[in-house]
C-alpha cells in the first residue's frame, strides 16, 4: 500500500487540480468568461445538474481516496494491536512535533467511513439540480476536498500536536463551506450561524491546544527527556493525577463541543439549519466522530487516572445527551433537526460506551461511530430528496404520502430508519448492545436509564419515516421515484449498512485488540481503585487474602 | 605625572578603534536616508516618485546584505555601546523586511507625495536605523538614543497626510503620548543608574545580582518606570489608549510600519533590558509584567470586537499580540526569547498582508478602511482576498499558518517557564479574537460586494468630504509647489473619492508575499527556527 500521506493529501491535491483545470478551461473556452462560474459551463444546463470540471475532478479524487481506504481495510493485519503503515518524520524538531501517521484498529474503519461519506457527498453535490445555479464550484470543491484531507489527517495523526493541528484545521474549510454556500436563509443569519458554530468549536479546540502543549511539556519535565508529542511516547510517561485532571477537562470540552453533547450543543440547531445538505452529510457523519475518536484514541490512553476520576461525570453528560437529544428529536418538525438531535442522542450512546471504560463498551462505541455515520448521511440525503418532492420544505408536516409513487426510495429509507433505531439484526443493534453491556458492568443505574434512549430512538426514527412517507399526502407534495444517479449516492451506503448488519464481526474482529489497548489503562485504573477500596474495607483473613494476592500480582508487573 | 601622561597620550594618538564592519548596516541606512533626501530635491517628477523609493529599497537591500555579511558575528562595537549578536542581526532582518514592505506600500500613496517623497523616505530610513540601533543597544544611553531616533521620525510620518485632520491629529497625539513615554522611560533609566551606578547592561546586571540591590526601592521604582515607558512604546495595556486613534489617523503605509516595526523594536528592547540587565530582579518584575500581559491580551482582544474600521481593529489586535509576545519576555528563558523573536517575525508577515490589502482597497473603493471595503473581495479580487484571509486566520492562530506555530511556541515557552496560566490566558485571548477576525473573513467571502452602492454613495457625497486616503480639497492645495504639481494629475478623481487606482502591482505583491510567507512558515517552520536560534542563545539565558 502507498504511504498514508498520499491518502491524506490526495483529496486536497484533487481539489487544487480541479480548480486549476477549470481555470484553464474557462480561459481557453469560447466564451472566454473569467468569472468563477465558467466551470459550471454548458454541460451542467443540459442535464439540469450542476456538473462542473472541479466537481468531476473532486469526485474522481474522493473515489480514489475511497479505493485507497478500502485497500487499507483489506490490507489490515488482524493480529497486532500496534500501528501499521507508519510514517514518522520530524516536523518541527524544536517543539518535538513529529509528522507521524499510522493505522490502528481504532481508525481503520473511520478512514473508510470518512472516504465513503465524502465520496457520496461529492457525488450528491454534483447531482444538485440547477436552481439557483450552484455558484463558484471551484472554490466549493477546493474547500470540500481540503476538509476531507484535514479529517483524514485528524484520524491518522499519531502525534498529539499534529492531531490538534488537523483538528483545528478541519474547521476552516467548513467555515467557508457553510458561510459561502449555506442554505438560502438571508446571508446575515447564515453568517451569524456559521460564526457561532466556528467559535463554539474553535473555543474547544483552543483549550485543547493549551492542554496538549501542557501535556508535552509536563511529560518532558517528568521524564527528563526532550519534549515530544508522539502519542506512544506520551503514553509511556503518564502525568501526575492533578495535571491529568485539568488537562482532561480541556480535552473533554473540545470533544464534547464537536460531538455535540448536551450542555455544549448551542451551535447545533442553527448550524444544521444553515449548512448545505451535502456538507451536513459529512459534518454530521464524520466530524462528530472525530470527537468520540479523540476520547478513545487520545484521552483514555494518555489520561487514564483522570478518565477514571471523571467517569461518572462523563456518563451523566452522555445520558443527558441521550435523553435531551431523543426528546427533542421526537418533538421537532424540521427533518434536519430531527436528524441533528438524533445524532446528539446517538453520540451520547457512543460517549457512554467509551466511558464504560471496559472493552465491550469501547468496542460498541467504535462500531456505533461507523454505524451512525452510515445512517445519518443517507437520512440527510433522503431529506434533501424529500424536500425536492415537497416544493423545497424540509418540514415533516408538509411531507407525507411520498412512498406511494416511490417504492425504491421508501425501501431504502426504511432500511436506514430501521438501522437508526437499532433493529435487532442491524449492526447498530450490535453496537448499542455492546455499549449497554459495557455500561451495565460499570454503572448499573445509568445503563437502565440509557435503555429508555433505545426506546425513544424507535419513536423518532419511525415518526420521521411515517410522517414523511406515509400518512395523508402533503399539501404540495409531488411524489416521484428517485433517479439512478441519486440512487448511486444511497445504494452504496445502504449496501455497507446491510453488509455490517450481516457481518459485524468484520469490524469488531479487526478493532478488538486496539480497542482493548486503548481502554486498558483507564480500565485498570478503575479496577485498582475498586480493589484498593475493598482492601481497606475487608475484615477477615478469608476476605483479604485473595485481594492481596491480586494486588501483589499487579505489583509484580514491572514492564520489562 | 609624566609616566601616566605618556600612555594616555599614545592612546589618544592611536584613536579609538571603529569597527566599520559592525556598523555597516547602520551606515547604509543613514547614508541612504541622506541620499534619498538629496535626490528628492531634484525637480523631475519621475525622480521623486520613482527613483526615490527605488533608492530607499536599494539602501534597505544594502543594509540587509551587510547584515547577512555580519551573520556569525558576536562582538561589541562603539566601546561596548552596541552589540552585534544573533538577536540584533535577526531583528535587523525583520525590521528591514518590514521597512521594504512599507516603502512598497507607500510607493503611490498620497502621504508620500504630500510630504515630498524624499523627506518621507528619509524619515522612514532614519526610523529603521533607530530601530536597528535599539535592537543592538548594550547600555541605557544607546537605548534611549535609539528609541528617540525611531520615535521622532515616526511622529512626523504620522502627520504626513498634510490635508487630513485625522492624520495631523494622529501625529500630534503620538508626539505627546510618545514623549510622555520617553520621559517616563528616561526617568526610570536614571533611577536605575542612581541605584547601580552603571549604564551598561552587563554592569547593571552584575551590581543587581550582588547584595540586596535588586529589592531596593530605588531600583524597583526605576524598573517600574522603565516598564511603563516601554509599555507606551509597545502599546501594552493600560498604556495603549493612543494606539487605535493614532493607527486610524496615520496614513495606512505608516500605520503598517508602526504596527510592525515599532513592535519589533520595542519587544527587542524588552528582551535586552529585562532579560539581560534586570534579570536578577526577575522575581519582582516577572509577575508584574505577566499581569500586564494578561491585561493587555484581554483589553486588546475585547477592544477589537465590533470595530468597523479595519485599522482600529488591527490596532487593538496589535495590542493583544504585544500581550502574547510579552509572555516570552516574562519567562526569561532562552526558549522565551526564541519564541518572542519567532513570533515577531511571523507577526510582521501576518500584519503586512492585511495592511497591504487595506492600502489597496482604500485606493480602489473610497470606503476608507471600513470593513465594507473588503466585502465581496473573494469574488472580485481573489489575489487580495487570499492574503487577507490567511492573515486573519494566522492572527487568530489557525493551524497551517505561521501564527499557529508562533502561538504554539509562545505557549510552550510559557508552560516550560512555569507560567502555565499565562499560556491559558493566551488561549483565552485567541478565543475572543475569533470574534473579530472571522467576521472580516466572512465579509470577504460570504457577503456581496457593495461596489454598486459604494460608488454611487461616494459620488453623492459633497466634493470636499474628507475620505481618508483621497485627501480631498484640491482647491486648498496651495502649500508647496510640490503639492500642486503632484496633485494635479489625480485631483479630479481624488475629489470624487475614487482615486482611479490603476494597477498597483507592488501592493498586491506585498500582500501575496506576506501571505505566502505566513503559509510557508506555517507548514515548514524549520528555516525560521534556525534563524531565531541564534537570537535565543545571544542573551546568555537558559
Amino acid at each position: 500500500m502507498p504511504a498514508l500521506s498520499i491518502l491524506i493529501w490526495l483529496p486536497a491535491a484533487f481539489g487544487v487540480l480541479g480548480a486549476l483545470l477549470s481555470a484553464f478551461a474557462a480561459r481557453g473556452g469560447p466564451s472566454g468568461a473569467s468569472d468563477a462560474n465558467a466551470g459550471a459551463g454548458a454541460g451542467a444546463e443540459a442535464a439540469g445538474r450542476s456538473w462542473s470540471v472541479p466537481g468531476i475532478v473532486a469526485l474522481a479524487g474522493s473515489l480514489v481516496a475511497l479505493g485507497l481506504a478500502i485497500g487499507y481495510i483489506v490490507d489490515y493485519r488482524v493480529g497486532g494491536a500496534g500501528l501499521q503503515h507508519v510514517t514518522d518524520v520530524v516536523w518541527i524538531s524544536e517543539l518535538g512535533i513529529h509528522y507521524k501517521l499510522g493505522i490502528s484498529g481504532l481508525n481503520v474503519f473511520l478512514i473508510g467511513l470518512t472516504t465513503l461519506l465524502f465520496a457520496a457527498a461529492t457525488l450528491a453535490t454534483n447531482l444538485r439540480s440547477g436552481s439557483p445555479p450552484f455558484e463558484r464550484p471551484r472554490l466549493f470543491y477546493f474547500h470540500f476536498m481540503l476538509a476531507e484531507s484535514a479529517v483524514l489527517g485528524a484520524f491518522l495523526a499519531q502525534d498529539l500536536a499534529l492531531f490538534v493541528s488537523f483538528f483545528d484545521l478541519m474547521l476552516i474549510p467548513f467555515y467557508f463551506l457553510i458561510g459561502g454556500w449555506g442554505r438560502d436563509l438571508d446571508s446575515a443569519t447564515r453568517v451569524q450561524a456559521t460564526i457561532k458554530l466556528v467559535i463554539y468549536t474553535l473555543v474547544g479546540s483552543l483549550l485543547m491546544l493549551a492542554a496538549a502543549i501542557a501535556t508535552g511539556v509536563l511529560a518532558a519535565q517528568q521524564g527528563g527527556g526532550h519534549i515530544t508529542f508522539v502519542l506512544s511516547a506520551l503514553q509511556a510517561t503518564p502525568l501526575s493525577t492533578g495535571s491529568q485532571e485539568w488537562i482532561f477537562l480541556f480535552f473533554a470540552a473540545a470533544f464534547l463541543v464537536k460531538m455535540p453533547a448536551f450542555p455544549l450543543h448551542g451551535w447545533m440547531p442553527d448550524g444544521y439549519r444553515a449548512m448545505p445538505i451535502e456538507v451536513l452529510m459529512v459534518f454530521s457523519g464524520v466530524l462528530s466522530k472525530v470527537g468520540a475518536y479523540g476520547f478513545l484514541a487520545i484521552v483514555l490512553p494518555l489520561f487514564p487516572q483522570a478518565a477514571a476520576h471523571f467517569q461518572t461525570l462523563m456518563l451523566l453528560i452522555a445520558l443527558a445527551s441521550i435523553v435531551y437529544g431523543s426528546a427533542q428529536a421526537f418533538s421537532q418538525s424540521d427533518a434536519r433537526l430531527i436528524a441533528g438531535y438524533s445524532s446528539m442522542a446517538q453520540l451520547g450512546f457512543i460517549t457512554l460506551g467509551v466511558f464504560a471504560l471496559n472493552p465491550q463498551g469501547a468496542q460498541g462505541a467504535l462500531l456505533q461511530m461507523v454505524n451512525h455515520g452510515l445512517v445519518v448521511a443517507p437520512i440527510l440525503f433522503i431529506i434533501a430528496l424529500l424536500a425536492q418532492r415537497t416544493g423545497g420544505s424540509e418540514d415533516i408536516r408538509r411531507m407525507g404520502g411520498i412512498a406511494v409513487r416511490a417504492p425504491v426510495l421508501a425501501t431504502l429509507f426504511l432500511i436506514v430508519a430501521l438501522a437508526t433505531l437499532a433493529m435487532p439484526g442491524s449492526s447498530n443493534f450490535v453496537g448499542e448492545f455492546l455499549i449497554l453491556l459495557g455500561v451495565f458492568k460499570a454503572k448499573l443505574a445509568i445503563a437502565i436509564i440509557a435503555f429508555a434512549g433505545v426506546v425513544m430512538a424507535s419513536v423518532y426514527a419511525l415518526r420521521l419515516f411515517i410522517r414523511a412517507m406515509h400518512n395523508r399526502v402533503g399539501p404540495s407534495v409531488q411524489s416521484r421515484e428517485i433517479s439512478i444517479l441519486d440512487g448511486a449516492v444511497l445504494v452504496p451506503l445502504v449496501a455497507v449498512i446491510l453488509f455490517l448488519a450481516l457481518y459485524p464481526q468484520f469490524a469488531l474482529h479487526r478493532s478488538e485488540r486496539s480497542v482493548k489497548g486503548a481502554v486498558l489503562a483507564s480500565e485498570m485504573q478503575t479496577r485498582s481503585v475498586h480493589l484498593a477500596s475493598r482492601l481497606v474495607e475487608c475484615q477477615t483473613q478469608a476476605e483479604c487474602a485473595p485481594l492481596e494476592a491480586i494486588a501483589g500480582e499487579a505489583r509484580g508487573y514491572t514492564g520489562k | 605625572m609624566s609616566t601616566q601622561a605618556i600612555p594616555l597620550a599614545t592612546a589618544h594618538l592611536k584613536g579609538p578603534h571603529v569597527d566599520f564592519a559592525g556598523l555597516s548596516p547602520l551606515i547604509a541606512l543613514l547614508g541612504g536616508a541622506v541620499l534619498v533626501l538629496l535626490l528628492g530635491l531634484l525637480g523631475a517628477r519621475w525622480i521623486r516618485s520613482q527613483a526615490v523609493p527605488t533608492l530607499s529599497l536599494l539602501a534597505l537591500a544594502t543594509a540587509l546584505g551587510l547584515t547577512i555579511w555580519q551573520w556569525n558575528a558576536d562582538k561589541s562595537i562603539v566601546s561596548g555601546a552596541l552589540r552585534i549578536d544573533g538577536l540584533a542581526l535577526v531583528l535587523n532582518v525583520v525590521l528591514i523586511a518590514g521597512g521594504a514592505c512599507t516603502v512598497l506600500l507607500a510607493w503611490r500613496s498620497l502621504a508620500a507625495r504630500e510630504a515630498a517623497h524624499g523627506e518621507f523616505h528619509a524619515l522612514l530610513l532614519t526610523s529603521i536605523a533607530g530601530m536597528s540601533l535599539l535592537a543592538a543597544a548594550q547600555n541605557t544611553v544607546a537605548l534611549f538614543v535609539g528609541l528617540e531616533l525611531l520615535s521622532i521620525p515616526l511622529y512626523v510620518l504620522c502627520a504626513t497626510k498634510l490635508r487630513s485632520e485625522l492624520s495631523l491629529e494622529s501625529g500630534l497625539k503620538y508626539l505627546i503620548v510618545g514623549s510622555v513615554g520617553s520621559a517616563t522611560l528616561l526617568y526610570g533609566l536614571a533611577m536605575i543608574y542612581g541605584a547601580t551606578g552603571a549604564t551598561d547592561f552587563a554592569s547593571i546586571a552584575a551590581s543587581l545580582s550582588s547584595g540586596s540591590l535588586a529589592s531596593d526601592p530605588l531600583t524597583l521604582t526605576g524598573i517600574a518606570l522603565c516598564v511603563a515607558g516601554l509599555c507606551f512604546k509597545a502599546s501594552v495595556a493600560p498604556f495603549h489608549q493612543w494606539t487605535p486613534d493614532v493607527y486610524e489617523g496615520a496614513p495606512t503605509p505608516v500605520t503598517a510600519f508602526m504596527a510592525v516595526a515599532t513592535k519589533v523594536a520595542a519587544l527587542g528592547v524588552f528582551l535586552r533590558l529585562f532579560d539581560v540587565a534586570l534579570i536578577s530582579a526577575h522575581a519582582s518584575w516577572g509577575p508584574a509584567v505577566a499581569v500586564l500581559a494578561t491585561i493587555t491580551i484581554l483589553v486588546g482582544n475585547v477592544g477589537a470586537l465590533g470595530q468597523s474600521s479595519l485599522k482600529r481593529m488591527l490596532a487593538y489586535s496589535s495590542v493583544a499580540q504585544a500581550g502574547y509576545m510579552l509572555a516570552g519576555v516574562v519567562v526569561a528563558t532562552q526558549l522565551g526569547v526564541q519564541a518572542t523573536v519567532f513570533y515577531l517575525a511571523v507577526y510582521v508577515a501576518m500584519n503586512m498582508a492585511s495592511f497591504a490589502v487595506i492600502v489597496a482597497r482604500e485606493r480602489e473603493t473610497g470606503l476608507g478602511d471600513s470593513i465594507q471595503a473588503v466585502a465581496g473581495l473573494g469574488r472580485d479580487r481573489p489575489l487580495l482576498a487570499w492574503p487577507m484571509t490567511i492573515s486573519m486566520l494566522a492572527l487568530a492562530g489557525i493551524p497551517a499558518t505561521a501564527g499557529f506555530i508562533g502561538k504554539f511556541y509562545l505557549i510552550d515557552a510559557a508552560v516550560q517557564g512555569g507560567y502555565t496560566w499565562l499560556g491559558v490566558v493566551i488561549v483565552v485571548g485567541s478565543m475572543i479574537s475569533l470574534g473579530y477576525y472571522l467576521p472580516v473573513v466572512a465579509a470577504m467571502w460570504m457577503r456581496e460586494s457593495p461596489a454598486g452602492e459604494a460608488q454611487t454613495g461616494v459620488q453623492s457625497l459633497p466634493i470636499g468630504a474628507p475620505s481618508p486616503e483621497a485627501g480631498g480639497l484640491p482647491a486648498l492645495a496651495g502649500g508647496s509647489p510640490e503639492l500642486d504639481a503632484a496633485s494635479e494629475g489625480d485631483a479630479t478623481t481624488d475629489a470624487l473619492g475614487l482615486s482611479a487606482p490603476g494597477p498597483q502591482p507592488e501592493v498586491v505583491l506585498v500582500a501575496m508575499l506576506a501571505g505566502a510567507a505566513t503559509i510557508f512558515f506555517g507548514v515548514i517552520p524549520q528555516p525560521l527556527f534556525n534563524l531565531v536560534h541564534g537570537a535565543g542563545s545571544a542573551l546568555g539565558l537558559f
